[in-house]
């Protein structure tokens, strides 16, 4: 695919899933797309290597946009970033974003056809500077 | 430097994560999401199973492979934190390390954890015990010196307030704990510098 590809993180499987649910009605088929939440072991959080699943599955070429809630999905994306190494991890940027509003609005940004910039950049306007 | 015993390092590491497992989870419940010593346990656990795979590379890789145990067994912001010192110490120190290239390591080590948590010395986190304990190894002291410095410096995150992890979001509420992830990194070194003088 073309499109810039949406991970979405959350500490809550249900949180990731249901903002998945509401990008796909609202954006279609058209972006790739992954989600993941939880640590792995039953519970809340987030874990590097679901992370790097949710890249593998949402991978495009044009880059990947994440979205993360707090503070630890935000750790785990940038390490996750890291490992995944170069060439790739330069194509995919952690976005400061309401998870929700971001991963919604980064959607229908690359459903466009947006560059990764673009997608990062309408993202980054529903955070308050 | 006689050369180093790296498995017998990660049997006693374990062991003292395994020992403290619950003192960890019970001060991470009073202030933050109470996982703290069970990931440390999982994550610890799971580098002990491994070694002697470890024991045999080259020290640089060995560090390196540790870290990127912990960053996907620990789980949480931990996992990360903790991986990222260990893949950093791994990168800048050498196969034979001495005193001066050991300071050195661990110096780019605690850059590359402050930035990866985003985070300073005075924040009430893994750092304030992280900076101390470099500073000791500048300041030529002993091991057990550097272990007492590390134990203090944990005590002394008690009246700090959070300003970085889920601890911070209680504000003053997170002050007259102390944070677990400075008691689990006091721990560490503790066990380190004391297993290195016990070894030949």
């Amino acid at each position: 695919m073309s499109n810039v590809g949406i991970v979405i993180v959350s500490h809550s499987p249900l949180v990731a899933e249901g903002t998945a649910d509401m990008v796909r009605q609202m954006v279609g088929d058209e972006v790739p797309l992954a989600w993941c939440g939880g640590n792995g072991h039953g519970g809340l959080g987030t874990n590097v290597e679901a992370i790097m699943g949710a890249i593998d599955r949402a991978w495009s070429e044009a880059g990947v946009a994440i979205l993360v809630d707090l503070g630890g999905a935000e750790t785990n994306s940038e390490m996750a970033v890291e490992m995944i190494g170069e060439p790739r991890s330069q194509k995919i940027i952690v976005c400061n974003a309401p998870i929700v509003e971001g991963a919604v609005m980064a959607a229908t940004e690359s459903s466009g056809g947006a560059s990764l910039k673009e997608v990062v950049a309408t993202a980054h306007e529903l955070s308050p500077s | 430097m006689a050369a180093l015993n790296l498995a017998g390092l990660i049997t006693a590491a374990a062991d003292t994560i395994a020992e403290h497992a619950e003192e960890l989870t019970a001060l991470d419940q009073a202030i933050g999401d109470g996982d703290h010593g069970l990931n440390m346990k999982r994550g610890f656990e799971a580098v002990r199973a491994e070694a002697d795979m470890f024991a045999a590379k080259p020290l640089p890789e060995a560090l390196k492979a540790i870290g990127t145990k912990l960053v996907m067994t620990v789980g949480g912001a931990s996992g990360p934190l903790f991986g990222t010192l260990f893949m950093a110490l791994g990168k800048e120190i050498s196969a034979e390390p001495d005193r001066t290239n050991l300071t050195a390591a661990f110096g780019k080590a605690i850059e590359a954890v402050a930035a990866r948590g985003k985070s300073q010395v005075g924040q009430k986190t893994m750092l304030d015990v992280l900076q101390p304990v470099h500073d000791a190894l500048v300041e030529g002291k002993t091991g057990s010196e550097i272990a007492d410095v590390a134990d203090t410096a944990a005590k002394a995150t008690v009246p700090m307030k959070a300003l970085r992890g889920r601890a911070s979001f209680l504000g003053e509420r997170s002050i007259g704990h102390m944070d677990a992830g400075a008691r689990s990194t006091a721990l560490l070194v503790r066990t380190i510098v004391e297993t290195l003088e016990r070894q030949p």
